[in-house]
């Protein structure tokens, strides 16, 4: 039962994870979503309890976490970068 | 394994069989410890108001009073009161006599004064505990149970893990016929409109959402905003990058069958399922809201661990990472860290959470019963005068 998966997914529709432990830049790390493991390389440092891409994201592209919408890019993300408020934002209020 | 309860008179199920003695007035807070000290059966609720309010709030302050002696897990209820305040002993005495079981009252101006009022509620204490010591449980079923929901202290790992556990364990709840009830109107600001989607109506979803705007136009009158601010600093250091993110995290609790009411604050189910109570994030004024409404149990997710608990209700703590558990394991009765760890799936937790919801029901006490916390605080939204 345990695995090293270092990032979480709640739902497959997801578009972000979230790392469970330290993550260094250019380690490859994986989720499993559903009954699938995806594996990645982090782009970046990314700190215990942060978000990690699992996907490339565009820029205004939304944010799905829970399967539901956290905000939308604030640019393009790649597939393994930290996801924060560096690139993404609030759409509360806003719609 | 076969739940069991007491079946009270008006139909709801006890999971625990408590003599309550109950202040009507901070003024008597003093007796009823001194009663109970006497009496150490029975269980107290020290309650901070009674006077100096204005209708708005002794309207509420009343009928929550009420309401917890008729949360099914109170057997009998002793009024204690000071005699003066706004809601005296026999109002209090009469507005619980409605629920059908057995009640009585004592006021410290009638009954002599202090030493008096002490040895009078001993013995009236005395004789509701036999009055109810013979009451047996009998066979009942988890669509009998009313779970309270409720987080605090929360961190970025809770949306995550205890959260999500709990939001299993209250599906598989649902599923069985049973209801839960979610609190803190706050914390659903910014995850209002997913809530909204998942109402069992368009006309709950409207309500879930009028309450949620209504609760941010009252901070607005004193010049706040719920959403400035947030997620604070601490928050965002910790990952969390939005308000939306925060807010759907905290309300994972509630599971993801469709919530099927959004009621006042202390105010009785009258639908089963999953169900909104228009109340404040702060744990106390929280849970004494869902327990005036009838939970029988809580269960309490925590980041960073906290002590609560509340005489009269079994509080189930979850703690949602492995140090903080480690920590403060004392107050805790389960760790959903786990899930980061790789060991649980969420679903996992969420059984193990559930089957032990059951054995609280059927009468295994949690740590903060053990250790006799004992919170409880009615809200109010307006001035003390």
């Amino acid at each position: 039962m345990a695995d090293n998966a270092a990032i979480i997914v709640i739902r497959e529709t997801d578009n972000v994870g979230t790392v469970t432990r330290n993550v260094v830049a250019g380690e490859s790390v994986s989720a499993r979503v559903g009954n699938q493991t995806l594996s990645l390389v982090a782009a970046s440092d990314i700190k215990f309890l942060h978000k990690i891409a699992l996907k490339d994201i565009a820029a205004r592209e939304r944010i799905f976490k829970y399967g539901a919408v956290i905000g939308e890019a604030t640019q393009r993300i790649q597939a393994g970068e930290h996801v924060h408020v560096h690139n993404i934002r609030s759409l509360w209020g806003k719609a | 394994m076969q739940l069991t309860g007491y079946r009270r008179p008006d139909g709801r199920v006890g999971f625990r069989n408590h003599v309550l003695v109950l202040p009507t007035v901070a003024c008597a807070n003093g007796v009823v410890n001194a009663i109970c000290r006497r009496v150490p059966e029975a269980v107290m609720l020290p309650i901070d108001s009674g006077c100096g309010m204005l209708k708005e709030d002794q309207d509420v302050f009343a009928h929550t009073l009420t309401n917890l002696a008729g949360n099914p897990n109170v057997a009998a209820t002793l009024v204690v009161g000071l005699g003066c305040e706004a809601f005296k002993p026999a109002q209090a005495e009469a507005a619980i006599a409605r629920f059908g079981k057995p009640v009585l009252a004592i006021g410290m101006h009638d009954a002599g004064g202090y030493a008096a009022t002490v040895e009078k509620g001993a013995s009236l204490a005395r004789e509701l505990l036999n009055e109810v010591s013979g009451m047996a449980r009998e066979p009942v079923s988890a669509a009998d149970l009313v779970l309270g929901l409720n987080c605090g202290a929360s961190d970025p790992a809770s949306g995550l893990t205890a959260n999500q556990a709990l939001g299993k364990a209250v599906d598989l709840l649902v599923d069985a016929g049973g209801s839960a009830i979610i609190g803190e109107t706050t914390e659903c600001v910014g995850a209002e409109d997913e809530m909204a989607a998942n109402a069992a109506s368009p006309e709950v979803g409207r309500r879930i959402l009028d309450t949620v705007h209504r609760f941010e136009d009252h901070v607005k009158m004193y010049g706040a905003d719920l959403s400035t601010g947030e997620p604070n600093q601490g928050n965002m250091e910790a990952g969390l990058s939005t308000l939306e993110e925060k807010s759907l995290g905290c309300i994972r609790k509630i599971g993801s069958r469709p919530i099927a009411d959004v009621i006042d604050y202390a105010d009785i189910p009258t639908r089963k399922g999953p169900m909104l109570m228009d109340s404040p994030s702060y744990d106390a004024p929280s849970v004494t809201g869902i327990v005036a409404g009838g939970a029988q149990v809580v269960v309490f997710t925590t980041g960073l661990g906290t002590p609560f608990g509340m005489s009269i209700v079994p509080v189930i703590k979850v703690m949602s990472n492995t140090p903080a558990f480690k920590r403060m394991e004392d107050t805790a009765d389960l760790n959903a860290g786990t899930i980061l760890e790789g060991e649980e799936t969420i679903e996992q937790t969420g059984h193990r959470l559930y089957d032990m919801v059951l054995e609280v029901a059927g009468g295994r006490t949690t740590k903060a019963e053990d250790l006799g916390e004992n919170q409880c605080q009615i809200w109010r939204t307006t001035l003390t005068l």
